[in-house]
């Protein structure tokens, strides 16, 4: 019983920034900006998701002690790391490539990778 | 010889995570431990060479791999949390004062240097975008710069974190 | 128990369609390139979800696989964008 409110805030708080980090992406301004939202909030969001799947494949390990449960723990962890490290990485190469394809951020009050003309 | 062990020995470990649950030896069977000492040993000759690059075997010391767990337990999931508050903050209020900054990032290792720059892609406020690859600077983009701050040449790395002392904990892991 | 799994995975395929909105809109290539990312993402996260409600958890394999895989295709268009490719 006690797994199950877990689960539940687990999942409302996962909704929630999901559904701000979309919501940013539509809203902000430029290229910039929406990579924050959408890779911060969605990669948070996601990470609550999966602590959802986490808690719940635990209550049921802990009832049942059937070893498959295990599998799905470590596998959903494992899932975790990928999609925060591959998040990370990739929102780099994102800006990197903009900002080189020539594209340069829109509301701005200083840029010093222009200045430095890297 | 060295790089073959370190390799085998690791591609072993990482089939026995994902295989856990298989059996009665502890959580494997053993037909499983067989398997992964095989693949273990295919995936040591193979990829030796990539995975080793460096010769340099400073990251198997026990305390480094520690103190990665409990520096991403710790300092950075707080981070993480202000951060995502903050942008919530700034999807609700479309508040935002953006620009790009330099900041001297004082890392020597190539390692420490993408750990410093994922953990600003995942904190308050801060993306990395690219790297000055002579000094090790890196460029980041802020999403609000306070009034006045844009005028300063450069930064420094302890400055953008306001909570947890990140780049210290990275000093002390990758180097 | 699992029906609220099933509905989290349903909220957020609603909340895929947001992302396709700006997929669609988005007036230069980065902005497209963003958004496919976070569908990614997002994708993940409902790979995950289905497969415990349908107790299938060989879904949670593919979803490792396809988080590094859609990563390897980001970095490829990013290389493509930047005109190093």
């Amino acid at each position: 019983m006690i797994a199950d409110t877990i689960i539940f805030i687990f999942l409302i708080i996962g909704l929630l920034f999901n559904a701000l980090g979309v919501l940013g992406l539509l809203r902000f301004p430029d290229v910039y900006t929406r990579l924050h939202a959408s890779t911060k909030a969605t990669t948070f969001g996601s990470i609550f998701l999966c602590l959802g799947v986490v808690v719940f494949a635990i209550s049921q390990y802990l009832g049942t002690s059937d070893s498959q449960y295990l599998m799905v723990i470590t596998h959903t962890i494992i899932a975790v790391f990928a999609l925060a490290i591959t998040n990370a990485a990739g929102s780099h190469a994102i800006a990197r490539a903009a900002h080189r394809s020539g594209q340069k951020p829109d509301p701005v009050v200083v840029d010093k990778l222009t200045e430095a003309g890297l | 010889m060295i790089p073959f062990i370190v390799t085998a020995f690791v591609a072993f470990l990482f089939y026995l995570v994902l295989v856990v649950g298989s059996g009665s030896v502890l959580f494997w069977s053993w037909e499983e431990i067989i398997a992964g000492v095989i693949i273990g040993l295919v995936t040591g000759v193979i990829a030796r060479k990539i995975f080793c690059r460096s010769e340099n075997y400073r990251m198997l010391h026990p305390v480094r791999l520690i103190s990665i767990l409990i520096y991403i337990c710790g300092p950075f999931l707080v981070e993480l949390t202000k951060a995502n508050l903050d942008v919530a903050y700034r999807v609700i209020t479309g508040n935002v004062r953006p620009g790009i900054i330099r900041l001297h990032s004082g890392m020597k290792s190539d390692l420490a240097l993408t750990m410093l720059a994922h953990s600003i892609t995942l904190t308050p406020g801060t993306l990395s975008v690219d790297v000055d690859g002579k000094n090790h600077d890196l460029f980041i983009h802020v999403i609000h710069l306070d009034e006045g701050v844009e005028k300063k040449e450069a930064f420094e790395a302890g400055e953008i974190f306001s909570y947890m002392n990140i780049p210290a904990w990275i000093r002390r892991i990758a180097e | 128990m699992t029906d609220i799994f099933m509905i989290a995975a349903l909220i957020t395929a609603v909340i895929v369609f947001g992302a396709l909105v700006r997929l669609i809109l988005g007036p230069t290539n980065p902005d497209r390139v963003v958004a496919v990312d976070t569908i990614n993402t997002l994708t993940v996260a409902v790979m995950i979800l289905l497969g415990v409600v349908y107790q299938q958890y060989i879904f949670i394999d593919v979803a490792i696989v396809y988080a590094l895989l859609s990563f390897v295709s980001t970095l490829y268009i990013a290389k493509h964008i930047g005109g190093e490719l």
